[in-house]
């Protein structure tokens, strides 16, 4: 392997293999905690407890809220105010809430959301399932015959994925209501005519992809935070490591596929 | 069907690479025995029941237990095999953010049909045999080593289960607390008819509860049968590993003896 090519070639070889690894591992998860679902389901069982899920979704929904609104509030009042001024020299400021509406709907309300729960809270997800591997406590269900994927996998994945829309939508009402309070101090735009521009240029599809959008984040976070949780190796060490590569990998993944989405709507839907 | 064994491992074989953790162990088990097994520090012990429990899945062997191939069975009757099986860990594993009584509950409230005021009462049970009736409402970080190890053998049983495999339950513990949990594991026999399997390296706990003895070295059985055939064995590895608490025996008969 002296040729620089050559490694250069067996290096990202092994990157690509490691990589297809840790998709076959994701695909793994996903399928055997569905498997155990079924099982339950097959024996008139409920797959989770329904306290769990709502606990979850205490936690993902309501426990992110503030720092949702607050980070979509600052990031709409930016966008108006930068927007505005280049737009002004044009002397066409009344585009603002249009550009505010839409990007925040279609783009910057999911991904926001998508960043704050990867950060936040898929890090918790894989810090405490691994701890709970460390602990032995993830054997202790197995060896119960309790399935420790549908137990811990499901009820955290479900809240998740339910509660990013939720949160999304709410991002993007708090975003425009940003841009709308810094376009009346700054742009001489009053609230009445910002929201009336809203609602008029919005397009049912800005919405669904908005929605579409938050779905697919929501899934990949949940998905990635439990894989990265219940691989963990090498106790307290592995947890750090672990977690610091769920928000690497889950917040990477929620804007990469942001990327593709917006790439085949644009095509599909132009 | 009556002629076998309760639980009967033949030729079990855990291979990493060319390194075998377990390279062939065989052994019967009957009704209502308590099998000690013993070895040296990372002899495959806890590998062992593991492997029993299919935590790990192992290269070759079978493990049949009451009559079912324990290794053949799907995810499904994998799952209700294990309720028929206990564990105790070594580290007892209870799950850090629920009460004891939380603890208790998770098995039966997952597995079993049973109303919340039947597994209210059930955890009443399980905590008075185990003497921690007033642990109920705490968090196992507020539990001493021997409370958690206590409570982690509640757990174990409250599915009533057939065979408890105990993994280390003397391990880091004081006299006292030693000889409650061989009570227990006597207390299990002699009242509920449970078979039990001891992975230990306490010597004085092992004779205490044991009606068979095995001794695992290298990945292999190099010894089974009864605590006094073991005291009597010509094996050098097992003579050494017992030396010490012979001698000890031997002076406590003398001091007895003297007086």
């Amino acid at each position: 392997m002296n040729n620089p090519a050559e490694a250069f070639v067996a290096r990202v070889g092994g990157k690509a293999l490691a990589f297809l690894e840790e998709l076959g591992s994701l695909t793994w998860l996903a399928g055997n905690t569905a498997a155990e679902i079924g099982d339950r389901v097959a024996e008139r069982r409920p797959p989770f407890r329904l306290a769990d899920f709502f606990f979850q979704t205490a936690r993902v929904g309501v426990g992110s809220l503030p720092m949702v609104i607050l980070l979509s509030v600052f990031v709409g009042l930016t966008m108006a105010l930068l927007t505005g001024y280049q737009l002004q020299k044009f002397g066409v400021t009344t585009l603002v809430p249009p550009v505010v509406g839409i990007a925040f709907t279609r783009e910057m309300g999911p991904l926001f959301t998508g960043i704050v729960l990867a950060s936040r809270i898929g890090a918790a997800f894989t810090a405490e399932l691994g701890a709970m591997i460390a602990g032995g406590e993830v054997d202790a269900l197995e060896a119960m015959g309790i399935g420790p994927l549908r137990y811990l996998v499901t009820p955290r994945w479900l809240a998740i994925f339910c509660m990013t829309p939720c949160l999304a939508v709410l991002s993007t009402l708090s975003g425009i209501c940003g841009g709308a309070f810094i376009s009346d101090l700054m742009l001489q735009l009053g609230y009445s005519f910002f929201f009336d521009q809203v609602m008029l240029n919005l397009m049912v599809k800005d919405i669904l992809a908005g929605v579409f959008k938050s779905f697919v984040f929501g899934a990949l976070i949940g998905l990635i935070s439990c894989y990265k949780g219940l691989g963990v190796k090498g106790g307290a060490v592995g947890v750090g490591v672990a977690t610091t590569s769920s928000v690497v990998t889950a917040v990477s993944s929620v804007i990469a596929f942001d990327s593709v989405i917006n790439i085949f709507l644009v095509l599909l839907f132009p | 069907m009556k002629n076998r064994a309760f639980l009967e491992i033949n030729g079990l074989k855990l291979k990493y690479g060319d390194k075998a953790v377990l390279d062939g162990v065989t052994l019967k088990i009957e009704p209502r025995e308590v099998l000690v097994v013993m070895g040296l520090s990372g002899g495959g012990k806890t590998t062992l029941l593991n492997l029993l429990l299919r935590l790990m899945e192992p290269t070759s062997g079978t493990i049949m237990f009451r009559g079912e191939e324990l290794l053949s069975l799907e995810r499904r009757e994998l799952n209700r095999a294990r309720t028929r099986i206990g564990m105790v860990f070594q580290n007892a594993a209870l799950i850090s953010s629920m009460t004891v009584a939380e603890n208790l509950a998770l098995p039966l409230r997952e597995l079993s049909d049973k109303t919340p005021k039947e597994i209210d009462k059930a955890i009443d049970e399980k905590l008075e045999l185990v003497d921690l009736k007033d642990a109920r409402e705490k968090l196992p970080g507020e539990l001493s080593g021997g409370m958690k190890k206590r409570v982690g053998l509640a757990r174990a049983l409250m599915l009533d289960p057939e065979l408890v495999l105990f993994d280390e339950p003397s391990a880091g513990l004081d006299p006292i607390a030693t000889e409650r949990i061989d009570d227990l594991i006597l207390e299990l026999k002699e009242e509920h008819n449970v078979t039990s399997i001891v992975v230990t390296h306490e010597m004085e706990s092992a004779f205490a509860v044991a009606s068979r003895m095995a001794f695992l070295d290298k990945g292999k059985i190099i010894f089974d049968g009864t605590p006094d055939e073991i005291k009597g064995t010509d094996n050098k590895v097992i003579q050494k590993f017992l030396a010490p608490y012979l001698a000890h025996e031997r002076t406590g008969e003398l001091h007895h003896a003297n007086s």
